[in-house]
């Protein structure tokens, strides 16, 4: 069963009455398929126009759930916004990018996913619609852990909402992969931060991914970048004891202790770019 | 909003069409299944090969990873509408062809579909958006510089030579097109998975869940009808005749179905026949058979335990065979050394990863079953099914299908069994196509390697001595495991003259995937722990590194570790006189670099050099060319080389014009079919153009004998074709021969001719000195790297290749090989290993895309094999071998960290340089105390 409805009304009534999983870009949902065929029904949400787009909003800025990557390459957002543009540059390929949505990338929750850590960054929302209306959940309460998200039954991603306060913040995104395009993160790193006018550090925050369950903000180094002053650059504020929140596992593409080591210089290097490099170049 | 209209209509080349599948149904599969648009391949169904790109609304998306409902109302274009719908298309196919961008020709379709959206929207883009553009394609053959060249080239970039039609006797050195290339880039080539019969059936392996398992069937006569539209289960009981194959005769272990116990994960038990959507339904779980979980031998340690449970009869010591080759005193030699070192070295399994997996049919004629699928060796896939199915070899036909890559795995048999079992039994033709997983999982792999290496050199840089052991794991059967144990200790010792030799080798059974041949048959991996030792050793006695290689070269007259003395044609010092100047050039450009450095990032230099022998190790392996010439004066070649991309399609023809003086415009092909085209050998050992090349080329001149002797004319006289006849000219008399009056053979020829070439060589005595090849290849790579010290990433930022070939028969084609041989190279270097188990796909299976890939200069050196087709020898293996050790040796070069366990993947670099930081940091604390 395939259903293709254009309304988020429509969508819901379907979730309720037959349920079905939610297909949007299918990158990942026919990627993890294999040759196993599709059983039960399917909820097909590319045709709803209200899921579309990307909005400029009073006080936030409205992600789509069938916004694409490419649909954020090409939008025009912010400097604050230049980490998760990099980041979807970053997402597989020119074809991945196309079809690919970031809301899914959420949905699909998996540790490695490159949107999670420039979002966190932008203390991003996530507005859900089911039987019982729309909620809104802080990102960090929506991803639970690898493949597990706050979705209830009968509830889909609606939009992505991404507050204005810092929206003129410099942002800066570094992956770290087993090769160059079509590559799983071996850490990858979202960094944003906000000068006053004397040059001090106003407001930080970083986010690491593919080093724990979930990807995590670090609050102590934000905290101990707090007022510092930039000028020297930030990288060797940057300690081992703020990297606590990182829970990284050995595995094929790499071992615990290089994730962390290269988390560190990565973040490092991510706030030092923050500084240096034109918002827009 | 239930979807009911039934079908689903979209525009599809410029037409609406309407398609009845479900809406649900991948969007390539209903374009190749349904609609019969096989330009759109499937390499992986999971978006990591992107060789079914296709545009989507004028954009490139993986038609794998869309349901055909979701294209409804939208506007999709395929391979073959995109000449139509893109103003880019015509000039990138013409620019494909012209720099051999497409080798076996399976990424083409998805790789012009992007570059083609690209150039719709930006007319001359940088070579940065060019990478961006196809970064989500792979390609195994090509090491994708000549894609990015065509692309730029359409976008106003610099063109290429090309030689279009060459005059009679003017084929041989000529750049001209693949003679096949043009319907690898219309997307019209035949692969494997693109031909199917309509009323074939599917057949489905059922296979094991565990590296070792015992299991037992249950009802399967229950299950069979307890699913409609499953037509027949097979298992060993089955099979008419042996139970039994494998690439090399006497070693031949590997069974179609396991009996009882099942000796790697992923090996068949079973096989499911029936109609293709039932078996596309089916789950394997539902299937009656229960495992018993067995502890399984992994590791060579284990299996090589005295306790360890034998894999095989007769193999003592789960040791398949051991290779030996030595030569010399060692103990006089390491005493006349004044610098011996000494390393342990390990590589893992690599895949071949080629992009199309395997996939063929079967159909039964009479009491015949004829075969088409791809393959790398149709003569021994005919052999084997005919074993298999208790049949005469000459009642099975095998006809191989365009390959999307081989690369060495596709000259075992994978599906051609179970097709074969099926049709004949069942009376249907039957089809298989693997998928990426059960690709992965089941096919052959290159061996994983464990080295123990010794080499001492005198005080004047005179290789003294040198001491080689390997252990090879050659998972669970035999496939081509002896091989690699022959080869490598005949090849061990590299380019070079040593007086005092040992090198012994084993091949240890375990229980997984068998490790099989994959370009260079060991050789690679013997030659990382050789040319790095090398660079130890001229460091150490303070000499520089090429000069240290030069003193030691092999040369005409100077014997090789087997006791073989060539006369002409050891180009290996010109290769590497010939990096000398980029090496000096780079070398300075490095220091400078590395000088002006405050940051993490260090550049360096590493080189290393190669031979590699072409054709079967002492053993014969000929090939037979047939050439005909008709009443109209077309010249037909009977070419049964298999042409896996490597381009025997169009070296062959070339040779066979120029030996016969005639152009090559006036040939047509009878292509590789047991039936129609002798035995031309497997396409392996980097052999076809050195011996199904000689072949052609003696063909040739002994139709051009034919000719002059119907003419009546000596040797000397010149033959001219053209007209549709040959006119033959001697001491000034002309004469038209008069083809139409001659009365042609079975085959429609009026004059035909038939040569065979078995290239000469020696058995090699218990100490493996003896002739092992007429011919080797000589090849030096120099790589240029940046590694970032901090995150242990390496970029390799330019690879300088020279090549001693013998005689360049086709440029193009020759560079081709180069940079796709490179590109594995750099693969085996930087990020390829396979843990069979894990990551069965291609998005933890890492093999370089094209951002990984640096500029290439191809350097051919021409120094003559006397017994090659005009000097000619192999290049196919030969590109592959030095460039992961010269890659290895850069980064030591940059870093002073050594690797000696392949890959070099950002996590181990940086460990090796943590401990040497570790060990500076100690050492000054201790200097300091
Ligand atoms: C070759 C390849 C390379 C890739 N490379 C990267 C990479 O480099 N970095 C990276 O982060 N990711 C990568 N990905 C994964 C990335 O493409 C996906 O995570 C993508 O962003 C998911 O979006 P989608 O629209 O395709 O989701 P779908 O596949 O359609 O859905 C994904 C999951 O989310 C659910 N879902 C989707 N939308 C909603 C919604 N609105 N409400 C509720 N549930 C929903 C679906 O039910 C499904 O479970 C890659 C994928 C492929 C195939
Ligand atoms: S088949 Fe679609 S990406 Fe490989
Ligand atoms: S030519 Fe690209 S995969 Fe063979």
């Amino acid at each position: 069963m395939y259903f293709r409805p254009t309304t988020i009304d429509e969508a819901i009534g379907a979730l309720a009455s037959q349920g079905g999983r939610i297909l949007a870009g299918g990158t990942d949902f026919f990627a993890t398929q294999g040759d196993r065929p599709v059983l039960g029904p399917v909820l097909d949400i590319s045709a709803i126009d209200a899921l579309k787009g990307i909005r400029v909003e009073a006080d936030q800025i409205r992600i789509g759930a069938c916004a694409t990557w490419s649909e954020v390459i090409a939008a025009d957002l912010p400097p604050a916004f230049d980490a998760l543009k990099a980041a979807a540059a970053e997402v597989g390929g020119w074809q991945i990018q196309n079809l690919g949505t970031i809301a899914g990338n959420l949905c699909n929750a998996s540790p490695a996913a490159d949107g999670v850590p420039p979002l966190l960054a932008l203390d991003a929302a996530i507005e859900l619609a089911g039987p019982a209306g729309t909620r809104r959940l802080p990102l960090d309460q929506f991803i639970l852990g690898p493949r597990r998200t706050a979705l209830a039954p009968g509830e889909m991603v609606v939009a992505i909402l991404v507050p204005r306060r810092f929206e003129d913040a410099r942002s800066h995104f570094m992956k770290l992969g087993g090769r160059r395009y079509l590559v799983i993160s071996i850490v990858m790193v979202a960094a944003q931060v906000a000068l006053d006018l004397q040059g001090r550090v106003a407001g930080a925050r970083v986010a690491v991914g593919s080093c724990s369950a979930v990807a995590c903000r670090l609050p102590a180094l934000e905290r101990a970048l707090l007022g510092v002053a930039a000028g020297a650059g930030l990288a060797g504020l940057v300690r081992t004891e703020h990297l606590a929140p990182l829970r990284p596992i050995d595995d094929v593409r790499a071992t615990a202790l290089y994730r962390l080591e290269a988390a560190q210089t990565l973040i490092g290097r991510a706030l030092d770019a923050c500084l240096s490099e034109p918002a827009h170049a | 909003m239930p979807d009911s209209a039934a079908r689903l209509g979209f525009m599809l080349n410029g037409q609406m069409v309407e398609v009845g599948s479900a809406p649900i149904a991948r969007l390539s599969a209903v374009l190749r299944d349904e609609l019969g648009l096989t330009g759109t391949k499937v390499g992986c169904d999971a978006g990591d090969c992107g060789a079914c790109t296709v545009l989507l609304d004028g954009e490139p998306v993986c038609s794998c990873l869309i349901a055909v409902g979701q294209v409804r109302g939208r506007t999709v274009t395929s391979i073959e509408g995109l000449p139509d719908a893109s103003p880019s298309a015509a000039s990138l196919q013409a620019a494909f062809l012209k720099h051999g961008a497409a080798q076996c020709g399976i990424c083409t379709p998805g790789m012009l579909s992007a570059a083609a959206a690209l150039l719709d929207r930006q007319a001359a883009p940088s070579e940065a958006r060019v990478m961006d553009a196809i970064g989500g394609v792979l390609c195994r053959c090509t090491g994708y510089r000549k894609i990015v060249d065509a692309i730029l080239d359409v976008g106003g970039g610099p063109s290429c030579a090309v030689d279009a039609s060459p005059l009679a006797g003017r084929a041989v050195g000529a750049r001209i097109e693949r003679l096949d290339g043009r319907r690898k880039v219309d997307g019209s080539e035949i692969f494997g998975a693109d031909a199917v019969p309509g009323d074939a059936l599917s057949v489905r392996a059922i296979r094991s869940p565990h590296h070792r398992a015992r299991f037992h069937f249950g009802d399967i006569d229950g299950f069979v009808r307890r699913h409609p539209g499953i037509a027949r289960v097979f298992t060993a009981d089955d099979i008419p005749g042996d139970n039994c194959f494998g690439v090399i005769g006497p070693f031949a272990d590997q069974p179609v179905f396991a009996v009882g116990e099942a000796r790697f994960r992923g090996e068949a038990v079973a096989l499911v026949a029936g109609d293709a959507a039932v078996l596309a339904a089916l789950d394997p779980a539902d299937f009656p058979v229960t495992w018993e979980e067995l502890p399984p031998l992994i590791e060579m340690d284990d299996a090589l335990a005295e306790t360890a449970p034998r894999l095989h009869d007769g193999r003592p010591g789960n040791i398949l065979t051991r290779g030996r080759v030595a030569r010399g005193d060692l103990d006089v030699g390491f005493a006349a050394a004044a610098v011996v070192v000494e390393g342990l070295f390990e590589t893992g399994f690599v895949e071949h990863a080629y992009i199309e997996p395997e996939a063929g049919f079967a159909r039964r004629v009479g009491d015949r079953i004829e075969i088409q699928a791809c393959t790398q060796a149709p003569y021994m896939d005919r052999d084997d099914i005919a074993r298999i199915l208790g049949l005469p070899a000459l009642a099975v036909r095998i006809i191989p299908t365009a390959v999307g890559g081989g690369f060495g795995s596709k000259l075992d048999l994978s599906i051609q069994p179970f097709i074969a079992l099926a049709a004949w039994h069942l009376g249907r033709p039957a089809r298989m196509v693997y998928s990426r997983t059960e690709s992965i999982m089941t096919t052959t792999k290159r061996h994983p390697a464990r080295m123990r290496v010794r080499i001492g050199a005198d005080q004047d840089g005179r290789l003294t001595a040198m001491d080689f052991a390997g252990d090879f794991n050659t998972g669970a059967y035999a496939s081509w495991g002896p091989t690699v144990a022959n080869r490598v200790p005949v090849h061990a010792s590299g380019p070079y003259f040593i007086p005092a030799y040992r090198a012994t080798t084993r091949a240890v059974h375990t229980n997984l995937v068998p490790a099989g041949a994959f370009r260079g048959f060991g050789v690679p991996q013997a030659a990382i722990a050789q040319e790095q030792l090398f660079d130890e050793l001229a460091d150490r006695l303070g000499i520089d590194r090429l000069d240290f290689r030069l003193r030691n070269v092999l040369t005409v007259g100077v014997p090789t570790v087997t006791g073989q003395v060539f006369d002409a044609g050891v180009g290996i010092r010109a290769c590497l006189e010939a990096l000398r100047p980029r090496r000096d050039a780079a070398r300075a450009e490095v220091r400078a670099f590395n000088a002006a450095q405050t940051g993490s990032l260090r550049r360096g230099i590493g080189f290393a050099g190669m031979w590699y022998g072409c054709g079967n190790t002492s053993l014969p392996n000929p090939s037979t060319m047939r050439v005909g010439l008709r009443a109209d004066g077309r010249i037909i070649l009977h070419q049964g080389a298999v042409d896996i991309g490597q381009g025997s399609n169009t070296v062959i023809p070339q040779i066979c014009a120029d030996a016969l003086g005639a152009p090559l415009d006036l040939f047509d092909f009878v292509s590789g079919d047991t039936d129609l085209t002798p035995d031309c050998g497997k396409t392996s050992a980097s052999r076809q153009t050195f011996v199904s090349g000689k072949a052609a080329y003696l063909a040739g001149q002994a139709l051009r004998r034919a000719i002059l002797r119907e003419a009546n004319a000596g040797e000397d006289a010149t033959l001219t074709f053209a007209d549709g006849g040959v006119t033959v000219e001697e001491r000034g008399h002309r004469r038209a021969l008069p083809l139409k009056e001659l009365t042609p053979d079975a085959r429609g020829y009026v004059l035909a001719a038939e040569a065979t070439f078995d290239p000469p060589t020696s058995p090699l005595d218990e100490n493996g000195q003896g002739e092992p090849y007429a011919v080797f290849g000589y090849g030096a790579h120099l790589a240029e790297i940046e590694v970032d010290l901090a995150l242990g990433t390496v970029k390799v930022l330019k690879l300088t290749a020279a090549h001693d070939v013998g005689r360049a028969i086709n440029p193009t084609l020759l560079e081709g090989q180069i940079e796709g041989g490179a590109a594995q190279g750099l693969g085996l270097a930087l990020m390829e290993e396979f843990f069979p188990g894990r990551g069965e796909n291609l998005h933890d299976y890492l093999i370089p895309t094209v951002g990984d890939m640096p500029p290439v200069t191809s350097i051919l050196i021409e120094d003559a094999a006397p017994i090659g087709p005009f000097g000619a020898k192999g290049i196919g293996e030969q590109a592959l071998i030095p460039t992961a050790p010269a890659i290895l040796n850069a980064i030591y070069d940059a870093t002073g960290a050594r690797i000696r366990r392949a890959p070099a993947t950002p996590d181990r670099v940086r460990a090796a340089i943590r401990a040497l930081e570790i060990r500076e940091v100690k050492t000054r604390d201790d200097t300091h105390a």
